[in-house]
């Protein structure tokens, strides 16, 4: 692709939560619908502007997601997008929106999400109940139990095994992201933690901790997208898309691969070389941490690091706040909150922070920003460069 | 008690299935680019023709990763843990996931040299498993 073509023409004009962590009282639509609202509102638009859509649901009901939400919030987009590979399709989107907008098939997409996933539950997380005759490939893997959490773990023993990565090194991300998360008022998790608690926490699935885990919650998000030229009218100070990738490399863990590496080095490459920018350029990191081990991983991915160096790279707290490398900086997944698919939130994260609107936990100067999402049991990633106008 | 989820067989699978019943491991080979693949396919996977035959396989296979679970994704699973979830990396070449059993989950390690077993869960259904040896 001609990197010209996206490069500073599109550009995020409004972003939002809706409501987030236990919030049973309301629907994943409405979840949805009213950070969409919000994030619209922001940018000083109406649904009546949005002729893009994208969105996915993971559960129940979710079929069709774009008609579905379209249909709920009365909008009626002449695009349309429904892709679904996990929690990175919303970083994709922003991908696939940047790309109708430049080619002129839409002029103002949303992208939004929302999901009940603790209310779902009853409000505890823990095993739900699946289906007991499994169609498809993954007949070969749910009868042996095979987890989300199993899954991540069996990339941590292997990193483990042939780089010597350590618990500590893990949990290093655990206790950064947490302090990142005591600066946030809208975070589930705000007590500071230590390495310590981190290894002393219950083992789910060894090599991973309980506070190796994201969260549970519910939660919305949205973004809105239009040209630069129509985001100098409106309310927000407009932030660029300056380069986006997107791959995937499997479905299922037994599949993947390579343990040690995930999709992020093919998307994080795309990104980089259509933003025309090097990694030294970056000053805010929003990286999906479904679990410790998938930023690790994602770091040596994208290629802050060389691969297995990993561990020595978040080590001394470089990740927390007054650390060289700002990481997660509204307290991520482990402990902001994780509705399921968390993609959108470091969308909306890397946004806020080239605006310079997150108050104590703002990083000075964040002029360029990346977002990650992992999607899957790291099998897809959606990478986007993003600048400050 | 509640069940595991069990494997409902289909076109691509009805053979590997039947297979393990009567206590067989049977895998995939490419009759064009002679490559092995696991899990069963109606295409190969490398070279994505039709030309697919089933071989016996050895049984062996190595530890490529392993995590003992304590909490599994699904209810049929609360009275099996800890257990051993695994990707074992057969003779032949292919990965595929299992669980390491008749052994302590804590001696597992990367690089143990496993052996396929079988587990009749049902009637209907035996899942093959890897034991050390």
């Amino acid at each position: 692709m001609d990197p010209s073509l996206l490069h500073r023409k599109v550009a995020i004009v409004g972003v939002a939560e809706s409501d987030i962590g236990r919030v049973p009282h309301k629907s994943k639509f409405q979840l949805s619908a009213e950070a969409s609202k919000k994030a619209l509102d922001e940018a000083g638009l109406t649904k009546d502007d949005v002729d893009g859509l994208f969105t996915t649901i993971i559960t129940d009901g979710g079929q069709f997601s774009s008609m579905m939400m379209a249909e709920y919030m009365g909008i009626t987009p002449r695009y349309t997008d429904s892709t679904s590979i996990g929690g990175s399709s919303f970083v994709a989107y922003v991908e696939h929106a940047a790309m109708a907008i430049a080619t002129g098939l839409c002029s103002v997409a949303l992208i939004c999400h929302g999901s009940t996933n603790i209310s779902d539950r009853g409000g505890k997380a823990g095993p739900v109940a699946g289906n007991s005759h499994v169609f498809g490939p993954s007949q070969f893997e749910e009868p042996y139990g095979v987890s989300t959490v199993g899954s991540y773990a069996l990339a941590a023993s292997r990193h483990m095994h042939e780089y010597g990565t350590t618990s500590e090194q893990l949990a290093e991300i655990a206790v950064a992201t947490r302090h990142w998360a005591s600066m946030n008022p809208l975070a589930r998790m705000r007590d500071r933690i230590t390495i310590e608690d981190v290894l002393n926490s219950r083992m789910i699935a060894s090599p991973l901790h309980l506070l190796d885990c994201c969260l549970v919650t519910d939660a919305g998000g949205a973004v809105v997208l239009t040209s630069m030229e129509r985001a100098k009218d409106l309310k927000k100070r407009p932030v660029s898309v300056l380069g986006t990738g997107e791959a995937h490399t499997h479905r299922m863990i037994s599949q993947m691969p390579d343990l040690t590496e995930t999709a992020a080095k093919i998307s994080g490459k795309l990104a980089f070389e259509r933003a025309g920018v090097s990694h030294a350029d970056i000053d805010v990191a929003e990286i999906y941490d479904s679990f410790t081990i998938t930023v690790l991983l994602t770091l040596e991915s994208l290629g802050f690091c060389k691969k297995g160096e990993g561990g020595a790279f978040v080590e001394n707290q470089r990740t927390a706040p007054g650390g060289d490398f700002p990481m997660n900086t509204q307290g991520g997944a482990l402990s902001y909150t994780h509705p399921g698919m968390f993609g959108i939130f470091t969308v909306i994260e890397a946004v806020r922070q080239l605006r310079g609107e997150c108050g104590p936990r703002q990083v000075e100067n964040a002029e360029v920003a990346i977002a990650n999402g992992t999607g899957g049991v790291l099998s897809s990633t959606g990478t986007i460069i993003l600048g400050r106008e | 008690m509640t069940q595991i989820p069990l494997p409902q067989p289909y076109q691509d699978t009805e053979e590997y299935w039947k297979a393990a019943k009567e206590h067989r491991f049977i895998i995939q080979k490419c009759g064009d680019c002679g490559q092995a693949q696991f899990y069963p396919r109606g295409v190969c996977s490398h070279c994505l023709c039709s030309n697919l035959e089933w071989i016996e396989a050895s049984g062996q296979a190595t530890v490529y990763s392993c995590s003992v679970n304590y909490r599994a994704g699904h209810p049929g699973f609360a009275a099996k843990t800890p257990f051993v979830l695994a990707i074992v990396e057969l003779a032949e070449g292919p990965r595929m996931m299992t669980n390491i059993i008749n052994c302590d989950p804590e001696s597992v390690t990367i690089g143990m040299k496993v052996q396929v077993c079988f587990d009749d869960v049902t009637d209907e259904v035996t899942l093959p498993m890897f034991k050390p040896g």
